[in-house]
This record gives C-alpha cells, structure tokens and sequence, in this order.
C-alpha cells in the first residue's frame, strides 16, 4: 500500500503530466506548417479540427504519443521480426552487438581489476590511465574503429562489439577495484591472524565484499554499452540497428520512425538494466544479502 | 606463581614507533611483561597509551621497532603462522554474507580442517557462548552482543590457547556488558586459557583479571601492573566487596600516576 | 630484501637479446648502421647487468629508465623512413627494453620517499613511463609491421598532423566546446539543479520524478539528437540542446539525494533554533549536498563532450569536433581523425581536472578531499 502511495502514484501523474504537456507542444510546434496547409489549401478548419490535423501529420516537428504508439505497434507486432522494417530486427541487431560487447568488457575489466589490486606496479601504472580515460569522450573514436575496421573487411557485429567491450570495460573496471579493496582493516586483519593465504583471502573475503560493487557498475556498464553500439551503427551507411534507424529517419525527416526507435532504445535499456538488476539481487539473496 | 617455562607471552624492551604526517610516535616503549599460561591479564589506560598496539604486536599485526617478544617462546610471526591465537577486534567484524555457523566456520577453512571436523568444533564453540540455535542466522539478524559472543566463538573455534580480546565489549551498553564479562568468566574458567584484555573500564578490568597492567601514554608504556587477590569464582555482586574497591583505588592511582589525564 | 639478486626482467631481456643477437639484422634494409646497433645491444646488456648489482633501488630506476628508453628511441627513430622493413631481431629487442622499463617501474614503486614532493613526483613518473611505452609500442609496431598510415597512423604522424592544423582544431574546439558544450552544460546542470530544488520543496514531485531521473540514467538520451537537430537547427544550439537533456537528469538526481545527506542530528539543530526552510536549506543542507552536486558536475563534463561531439554526426556547419571526426574519417584521413581525439581527450580532462579543482575548494571538509 506504501509502496502505491509512495512511488506509483507520483510517478502515473508526472507520467501522465508529460503526456499532456507533450500533446501541447505538439500542438504549438506543429500549428505554424498546419496554418501554413491550410490557408494554401484555403480551408479554415474549427478549432478542434485543427488540434486533430496538427496530432496526425505524416512528418511532424513533434509527433503526438499516439502517433508513435502506432508506429511502434506496427513495426513491432505488425510485420515479421526478420524484416527489415521491423523494429524488432533492429533492436536485436544492436542488442546481439551490445551483449557481445558487454559480457566481454566485464571479463576484461574483472580480470584488469584483480590484477590492479595483486600488483603494485600495474595499479601505479594503469589505473591513473582508467581514471583519466573516464573523463575523455571515447566515444568519438567508434565511427573511426567502425570505418578501419570495413577497410581491412571485417564489419558487422565484430566491430560494434569491439566499442561496446572499450565503454563498458571501464566502469567494471573501477568499481571492481573499488570493490574489492571495500574490506574493512579489520576484517583483512583477522585473515592476517589467520595466517590466511593471498589466494584464500580473495576467495574468502575480497571476492564476496566486491559483489555489490560489480552490479553496481555492471548496470552503469551495460547502459553505456547500448550508447556505444547504436553509436557505432551510426557511420555505416545505416545498414541495420537502432542507429541506424535513427540516421535514416534524420536523412529523411521521418519522426515519428526517430521517436519510435528511441523508444525501443530505451526499452531495450530498461530491459538490460533489469536484467542486471533482478541477477544481482538474486546473486544477493543466495549470499544473504538483506533486503534493500 | 607458576614456573617461568609456562610463559606464553614475553616482552624484553619492547618499543615501536610510528612514523606520521606529523613527526615519529612513540606508540610503545620500553615494554618488559611476562604473561604465564591461564593469566586473565587486562590492559587499561587512555587512548593513545599503546594497549591496543601492544596486543597488535603480539598478534603480528604490527613489527616492533626495537626489543623482542616471544609468544610460545616462538617469534610473532611463527605464532601467527602455529595459528596460536584467537583475536576478539572491537567490533564482531562478522561477514555480513555469511551465516553465524559459516562466520565460525571461516578460520576452520582457512586453516583446512575436515568438514565434519569443522560442524563439531561449530556446535561446541556455539553452546561455549550460548549461540545455539541461531546457527543459520545472518549477523546482522542478531544484537550487538550476540554478535560479539559470535566473534568470540569464532576465536575459540580453533582452539588456540591465548585469546587476544582488543575492548571486546567497548560498543556494548552496561547491562549487557555485565553479562558478557560474566559469561566471559565462566568461559575461561572451562577452558583454562590465556587471556590478554584491553578495556578502557576500571570495573570490568578488576572484574576480570588475574593481574591489571596500567599504561600511560607519550610515549606509551607500562606504569603499574596490579595482581589481583580476588578468588577465581567471582559473581558479580563481588564488585561490592572492600577487596574488590580496594583494587579499584590502585588502578585508580595507577593511571592518576602516569599523568594520563593531565594533558 | 637482497638487492644482489637476479630480476625475471632483467634476466628475460638479456635472453631477448641474446636471441635477437643470433637474428641479426635489425631490418631488411640498411635502416640501422653497424654503430647504432652495438650502441643498442650495449645500453641494454650494461643497463641489465648494471640494475641487478648496484646497491640502491633509486640508482637501478635510474639506469634501467635511461636503458630502456635511451633503446627504445634509437629502435623507434631508426626503423622510422623504413617501414615494414623489421626483421624479429628488432621486435625482440623492442621486447627487451620493455621489459628494462617494466623493472624500472617495479623498482619504482618498492621507493617509499619520506617527503611529500618526491612521493607526488613518483606517483606522476611511473603512469608517465607508462603511457610513454604506450606510445613507443603503437609507434614500433605501426612502423615495424609496415601497417598503412591510412589504418593506423603512429603517434609521431599524429603529433605532426596536430601541429600543422592549429587553426582548424582550435575553431573546432571553439564551435563544440566553447559554444555547444558550455552553453549546454550550464544550462542542463542550471535547471537539474532547480528542479532538485522543487523536488526537495514537494515531496509528491520529489517521489515522481526521482524513479524517472534514475531510470533515465540508463536511457541512451544521445538517440534525441537527430530531433534536436530538426528543431534547433544545424548550429550548436542543437547541440547544446542535447548537452541539456544528457545533463539534466544526472544533476537532479544527485542534488535530491545529497539534499537528504545532511544527518539528523544537524537537521535537528536547525529545528531547535527554529530556522526556516531555505535558511536550512543554505546554512546545511546545500553544502552538506556540495560532494553529490559536484559529483554530478563531473559526470556531465564527460556527458556533455559526448553528447555535443556525437550530436554534430547528425548534422553540422562545416566545423566542430564530431563534424571534423565524420568528415574525415569519411575521407580516410585517419591522422586527422587521431588529432581530434587527441584534442577532444585533453578538453575533456582539462574540463575534468577544472570541476574537481573547484570541488577540492569547496568541499575541502569533506573526508575524501581532506585524506581522511
């Protein structure tokens, strides 16, 4: 009951708050071209009558909700999930590319952190380097590794996996760090008093602390991991994904296919963070994590 | 008093300092002490006097600057590694992702005893506390001193013959304190094991031990060092007794003594 | 320690080169003369040899640094004008001082220097020899492999592009960052930050839009910048536009959350002495909130580069980062594409390393600035 009153109550009205407000600016954005066919047209419609023409044109500024709603259904449910217009193709296009890329940057950024936290020398040497390329845009390389990468004849999957592993290695890679050097001194202390080994440590006490950390991070990961493979779909001539969906709905002024895509982006997301979340909380519970 | 081949710990001159921010900290110096098998020794004085560092050295957690020590007529480093001790922290320092039993079960891992080994050593060391029952319970489903019994109980699972307790019992509220101290008591009593002590309570020092080292700080050393006269069976309301008070007053002026609270 | 004994790197290198010995020559051609290559034998054998006998570890850091890197350049600037023409000998003497400055940053870091100036050195030298070998790697490689410039160009090519179009990456750094990104991010964190601040005011709004703020951290908000393109124009005020909703979110999360970070004990104070709301709200929660605020200041610096720099693939005036990146790549000049990376990795640290400068002025109570 709490939980209605607290969350999904406030959060239904703004929803439905933004709804309203996105029909009126569909309205103030669309109306000028209306007007415009209108008084070419020489017709003078009612007052609703042109609240209902600036809701369906074919190529709005600011398509209406229900416009991409539509637009979403069909090319989701309407036509077959291996065509080229469905939305579902595209989406598994990027997410194939993104879970690639994503479960091989959370090896590399585990195994980079373990090694950060076992030796001196490579944790001096490399994690100012991880740090510091966190604040850089690495973003701007993927149109450049995508473009070498079909000179030398490899494309597809291979190339937008290659990005998605470099941003998602990084967020693995600190927070593991961070995770596992979470132990308190006492409880490192009392494996020293243990006469416990380097290798009964990490499994015994490093390992189970740094859990929280690595979902944490794994969400931040595989999020950035999405951005980085619908960038990467961006200078390919548009062949397939959600970026390219994008791409081709900017070259042609198609927005109501722009908004759907972002709207399967998006739910491609939420369903890859949940994801991560629900193993998270079940990997938890089976260590008897509390309830959160 | 027992024969001197019975000690298990011995400090000639002990001395460690530390180097800060601030310049050198004579965290230890000067320490001679001899503790003898089944000694209840506390440690008291105020922060800063070097018990705790003291109880530190013992456990190889910290290398002494100067002097030597022997624990078992063993380095520190050869104790640790004849795992010849149990350490109590200040806080239970159980992980929060293991059960109580599996919290206990962690040194007897580390050190590879045999699995049904391992769950006769756990029930025993659970009754030893009063933990049954709470077995398949995670720490933080249980209180403050339950916790503390558990971490006592993971001390005592692999049977060292010293107990290194560093204020145990410091977190604690009074009453149940009185109550730990009690059953601590009792334990010792059962066990005959050494027991090196650091509090920060008069009371409780008395209370407990068989011989009271004060200490005072800058630089940390041992001023005065008290031997009990009070019986080994000790219910609470001895606190009451003259004898009890009596004590009390020396280690009262022992710390008054080392100008601990001058400064 | 015994500082007489054999090091696995020093000893490795010597083997290398002892192998490298036996393949003689360095190159297919005449890349390097019999003197440059006994000179590069010499610095690596003595500088091995000499690490593992001398008695302080400052001194062997010190020959193994000059070994390594006196070899390293000497192979990089000999092979350079006879690309592709590398024999193994090369690639395992190359190895070979690697593994010298691998020692030397081993023996680097066991230095426990008393005081601070040297430590802060120390802790700059060894992720500097670090990105330096970095460097010397992709350089060896490129031109010892003889891979096309047009795929991989080496640093020295790219160092050369970057000093010859100034003009041009400085109008494009002026037409993104100091146009798109500035305007951008001042905007979004200046309304996140208001919004926080309403959301604080109205608990209803606060439990709204909190799970739709954490939510939209996941979203991949970039994909709007197609739409913001057709509204705002091919200028950077679409750009900036994206820079505002990619920062927006970040910035009211993280100011609700530090709004609530202030203990009970403090808001208790405030309540004894009767405070109102925003005398609270100036007097402790705000600065009790600074670490989270500037916490989401840093992420959007980052955000805010990505968000303009991939914004202008979906349209620009014939200048700026992103557009500078497509076009050229587009035009395989791949050199061009290294030195607006290059460029846009030093604007995004220095914008970085300027947010956390005034975060170590404003928050300097806070433990983790203060070293606790």
């Amino acid at each position: 009951m709490d939980r209605l009153r607290d969350k999904i109550i406030p959060v239904t009205t703004l929803l439905a708050l933004l709804v309203v407000a996105w029909y009126a600016f569909a309205v103030v954005l669309n109306g000028p071209f209306q007007r415009d066919l209108d008084r070419r047209a020489g017709e003078t419609p009612s007052y609703t009558e042109f609240l209902v023409k600036t809701w369906s044109q074919p190529k709005p500024t600011l398509p209406a909700p229900h416009q991409v709603a539509q637009n979403f259904f069909k090319t989701t449910f309407q036509v077959k999930p291996w065509s080229a217009r469905s939305l579902v193709y595209h989406s598994w296009v990027t997410l194939s590319a993104t879970m690639v890329g994503f479960l091989f940057g959370t090896v590399l950024g585990i195994v980079i952190a373990v090694g950060i936290v076992h030796f001196v020398a490579l944790d001096r040497s490399l994690m100012p380097w991880i740090i510091t390329s966190q604040t850089i845009p690495i973003l701007a390389l993927a149109p450049m590794v995508i473009v070498v990468f079909a000179a030398i004849g490899i494309t597809g999957l291979f190339p937008k996996a290659l990005i998605s592993t470099y941003l998602s290695f990084f967020p693995v890679a600190v927070g593991m760090v961070k995770g596992l050097r979470s132990p308190e001194v006492m409880h490192l202390d009392l494996m020293h008093t243990y006469n416990a080994s380097a290798a009964q440590t990490f499994w015994k006490l490093r390992v189970p602390a740094s859990i929280p950390y690595l979902f944490a991070s794994m969400k931040v990961a595989v999020a950035a991991s999405l951005v980085g493979a619908i960038v990467a779909e961006l200078p390919t001539g548009a062949i397939a994904g959600i970026g390219a969906k994008l791409l081709s709905g900017s070259y042609y002024s198609q927005t109501i296919e722009i908004w759907a895509a972002l709207v399967a982006g998006s739910l491609v997301a939420v369903l890859l963070v949940a994801l991560v979340g629900v193993a998270g909380r079940i990997t938890e519970r089976a260590m008897g994590g509390r309830e959160a | 008093m027992q024969p001197a081949s019975q000690a298990v710990v011995e400090a000639k001159k002990l001395g460690l300092t530390f180097h800060t921010g601030d310049g050198p900290v004579q965290a230890l110096s000067d320490v001679d002490l001899t503790i003898n098998k089944g000694e209840f020794v506390s440690f008291i004085g105020p922060s800063g006097c070097g018990k705790t560092t003291f109880l530190r050295v013992i456990a190889d957690l910290e290398k002494p600057t100067s002097g030597s020590i022997l624990i078992n007529g063993m380095s520190a480093e050869q104790a640790r590694q004849a795992r010849a001790y149990g350490y109590v922290f200040q806080a239970a320092a159980l992980y929060p992702w293991r059960t109580i039993e599996a919290n206990v079960a962690l040194p007897l891992e580390i050190m590879g005893i045999a699995r049904e080994e391992q769950k006769a050593r756990i029930k025993r060391t659970l009754d030893l506390v009063n933990l049954s029952g709470f077995e398949k319970k995670y720490p933080w489903q249980l209180s403050g001193g339950m916790q503390q019994r558990a971490s006592i109980a993971r001390a005592l699972a692999f049977d060292a013959d010293l107990l290194l307790m560093d204020e145990p019992f410091g977190a604690l509220d009074e009453i149940v304190r009185d109550h730990l101290n009690e059953q601590l008591l009792e334990l010792w009593k059962q066990t005959n094991k050494t027991i090196c002590f650091v509090t920060h309570s008069i009371p409780e020092a008395v209370y407990l031990s068989t011989r009271i080292v004060v200490m005072s700080p800058r630089p940390g050393r041992v001023t005065d060092v008290i031997e009990s006269t009070l019986p080994r069976d000790r219910p609470l309301d001895i606190r009451e007794t003259p004898e009890f008070l009596a004590i009390a007053a020396r280690v009262r002026d022992g710390l008054r003594a080392g100008h601990s609270y001058e400064d | 320690m015994s500082r007489f004994g054999i090091s696995w790197q020093a000893g490795l290198a010597l083997v290398l080169c002892a192998m490298a010995a036996v393949a003689l020559p360095l190159a297919a051609d005449a890349a390097f003369s019999a003197g440059t290559t006994v000179l590069i034998f010499a610095l690596i054998v003595l500088c091995a040899l000499a690490s593992m006998t001398v008695a302080s570890t400052a001194f062997a850091a010190a020959i193994l640094f000059v070994g390594a890197h006196g070899a390293a350049w000497l192979l990089v600037s000999g092979i350079a004008g006879h690309e592709g023409s590398a024999r193994a000998s090369f690639f395992l003497l190359v190895a070979a001082a690697w593994l010298l400055a691998w020692r030397c940053v081993t023996e680097l870091v066991t230095i426990r220097p008393k005081n601070r100036t040297a430590d802060t050195m120390l802790r700059l030298i060894v992720p500097t020899i670090f990105g330096v070998w970095l460097l010397l790697l992709w350089e060896a490689l490129v031109r010892g492999f003889g891979i096309p410039f047009v795929l991989l160009p080496p640093p020295s090519t790219i160092a050369v592009r970057i000093a010859n179009s100034l003009p041009v990456l400085a109008a494009d750094v002026n037409q993104t960052i100091f146009k798109a990104v500035l305007v951008g991010y001042v905007l979004g964190c200046g309304t996140g930050f208001a919004a926080a601040i309403a959301a604080d005011r109205f608990i209803f709004l606060r439990r709204g839009l909190l799970p739709v703020g954490n939510m939209a951290a996941a979203l991949p908000i970039i994909g709007v910048a197609p739409i913001m393109v057709m509204w705002f124009g091919f200028d950077w005020q679409s750009k900036a536009a994206v820079v505002v909703i990619m920062t927006f979110f970040p910035m009211l999360v993280n100011t609700v959350v530090g709004l609530t970070a202030s203990g009970h004990m403090e808001r208790d104070l405030m309540r004894t002495y009767a405070s109102g709301y925003w005398q609270t709200l100036f007097k402790l929660r705000l600065p009790a909130a600074m670490p989270f605020i500037f916490n989401a200041l840093k992420i959007n610096s980052t955000l805010a580069l990505i968000g303009a720099i991939v914004a202008e693939f979906f349209g620009t005036p014939v200048v700026g980062m992103g557009f500078r990146i497509s076009t050229e790549v587009g035009r395989m000049n791949i050199d061009m594409v290294w030195a607006e990376i290059a460029v846009a990795a030093v604007a995004g640290s220095v914008f970085y390393g300027a947010v956390a400068l005034v975060e170590r002025a404003v928050t300097f109570w806070h433990p983790s600035i203060r070293g606790g």
